[in-house]
């Protein structure tokens, strides 16, 4: 479920947040107008609370995936609340990259497809890496709450025999299962990241 | 080759204007090395960005070999580009990349077969003499060391031109002389025609031809930098010249107003001959030399005596008509 909402919402939010930061004033395409819809877009879609958001995306999922209850079908919410998320945490890496290097690759003739392509993604992997890390942790997050409407996984394993049903032993290893899978997606990626970075 | 007239830029700032260029007018020959020198804020790097055009002039002309490049579409302007290598203050090498890969970079970016690209990273290896340093990151490497790879990759596409941007002012004075050295060799090698901008007098000493002194986004002073270190016309000039040659400042000198002290210059061969024993001899009066210097420019070497007469008022007059039929100037210190 973690894996799949990353993998889509990356998708989403990657081509996305690296638009935001080439249309803005002084980027290398300049498009104002389309910099106001994408940043309206982001910021309107991540000031839902999840749980409503997961909700008003009930038709979206079943037009995609013909349920809305289910581990395949809280993809679709996990996918579109990490999606502006991924956008802004993106746009940052990609703004980390140093002005000059991005000034000396355009006087050597590059274009803006060949500057996005070979320097801002290169260069800002390391930080990017740690991105979607942060990403899969809170979707380890969301998705425990997906749980909670019948998404399925951990949380609802949590909150129907652990909570419902007052089973505190499994409440607290389904709390303990989610705790060592956060540490290893962030030991991943940790590694991951040192291992893309050349500094 | 590069001919800037009538060259404006203007910044808005809070509806204040702000003239970073004020009416540029220059001439940048075939195969010379150009510097422009000023102070920050002088408006050097606006002036040495608007050749790429990496900084859009607000009016004026820009021609480089006849064609003017402000009216170059996005296409033309990067056939431009790949003909003008630049190289940075920060070097701006891509830390994701080896050095190989950053001076394939610009080939590849044209798309050229493995194998070219392939042999002619390794002569610009050969070329910068950094063989050894291939498939190493620019974390690993010095200053001195990244900006060879960087004068490698600007000069991958065998361009005319090479711009330099205060290239050397973050390297310390000892990899700052092989760096100039360097660029020197290269512009013999490949004929390029080198414009430099730069806030020490050392590097346009060392390296160029001519040189213009920028302030307040205008050309103060343009010519030989012979002519400019021997007769300097502006306070600015003067104070980057006595920064590079400190030891004259230092004289303190008391009662100046009734001792006949002198600075002379002497350009070329005439500062290696026996002057001041000659006019000792010839004149029957004392020379007290206070300071001396020389200055060894690209072109020609200068240089700076100061001295003392004494003795009869006729044999100093006789002896500074002779001095000044020698081709030295003299010019006589008031305070």
């Amino acid at each position: 479920m973690v894996i799949f909402s990353t993998f889509f919402s990356v998708i989403i939010g990657l081509p996305l947040g690296i638009l935001v930061v080439i249309t803005e004033k002084n980027g290398i395409w300049e498009k104002p107008k389309l910099n106001w819809i994408l940043e309206t877009i982001i910021n309107v879609s991540r000031s839902f609370p999840f749980i409503i958001l997961m909700i008003l995306v009930f038709p979206l999922s079943r037009i995609i995936v013909g349920s809305t209850i289910g581990t395949t079908a809280s993809i679709v919410p996990l996918s579109v609340a990490a999606s502006p998320f991924v956008a802004r945490i993106i746009e940052n890496s990609i703004k980390e990259v140093d002005k000059g290097v991005i000034e000396s690759v355009i006087s050597m003739g590059a274009k803006p497809i060949d500057i996005i392509l070979k320097v801002l993604i290169p260069e800002a992997m390391p930080s990017i890496v740690l991105g979607i890390t942060l990403t899969m942790i809170n979707l380890v997050g969301f998705s425990a709450m997906a749980g909670a409407i019948g998404g399925g996984g951990l949380g609802d394993l949590a909150i129907r025999y652990g909570f419902y049903r007052f089973q505190t032993d499994i409440m607290m290893s389904s709390v303990i299962l989610i705790i060592i899978i956060v540490q290893s997606i962030q030991f991943i990626g940790n590694k991951l990241s040192k291992a893309v970075n050349k500094n | 080759m590069i001919s800037i007239n009538n060259v404006y830029k203007f910044y808005e700032n809070n509806d204040k204007k702000f003239k970073a260029l004020d009416d540029i007018n220059l001439e940048i020959k075939e195969n010379e090395i150009f510097g422009v020198i000023g102070l920050s804020g002088a408006g050097k790097s606006t002036l040495i960005r608007t050749i790429n055009r990496l900084e859009e002039p607000t009016k004026g002309h820009i021609n480089i070999n006849g064609e003017n490049i402000l009216n170059f579409n996005k296409k033309e302007l990067r056939g431009l580009r790949k003909n003008i290598g630049m190289i940075f203050q920060s070097f701006n090498l891509l830390n994701s990349k080896t050095v190989f890969e950053n001076i394939a970079f610009p080939l590849r970016l044209q798309k050229l077969d493995k194998e070219y690209i392939e042999k002619r990273v390794n002569e610009l290896l050969d070329l910068v003499n950094l063989k050894d340093k291939k498939n190493t990151y620019p974390s690993q490497l010095s200053g001195g060391q990244k900006q060879r790879v960087a004068i490698a990759r600007a000069l991958a596409n065998n361009p005319n031109i090479l711009l330099c941007d205060e290239a050397t002012s973050s390297l310390d004075p000892k990899t700052t002389k092989k760096i100039l050295t360097l660029l020197k060799d290269i512009q013999k090698k490949l004929d390029l025609t080198i414009v430099l901008i730069t806030h020490e007098m050392e590097v346009i000493k060392e390296i160029c031809n001519r040189v213009a002194i920028m302030e307040n986004g205008k050309i103060i002073e343009l010519d030989t930098v012979t002519e400019v270190f021997t007769n300097p016309k502006t306070e600015t000039s003067k104070s980057f010249i006595n920064k590079s040659n400190k030891d004259l400042n230092y004289i303190k000198l008391s009662n100046l107003e009734k001792r006949k002290v002198y600075k002379l210059k002497f350009i070329g061969e005439v500062s290696k001959e026996p002057v001041i024993s000659e006019i000792i001899k010839k004149f029957n009066i004392y020379v007290n030399i206070l300071s001396g210097n020389i200055d060894e420019l690209m072109s020609n070497s200068v240089g700076t005596l100061i001295v003392e007469f004494l003795g009869d008022e006729d044999d100093i007059n006789k002896a500074k008509n002779w001095i000044k039929d020698k081709n030295i100037r003299l010019e006589l210190i008031k305070n």
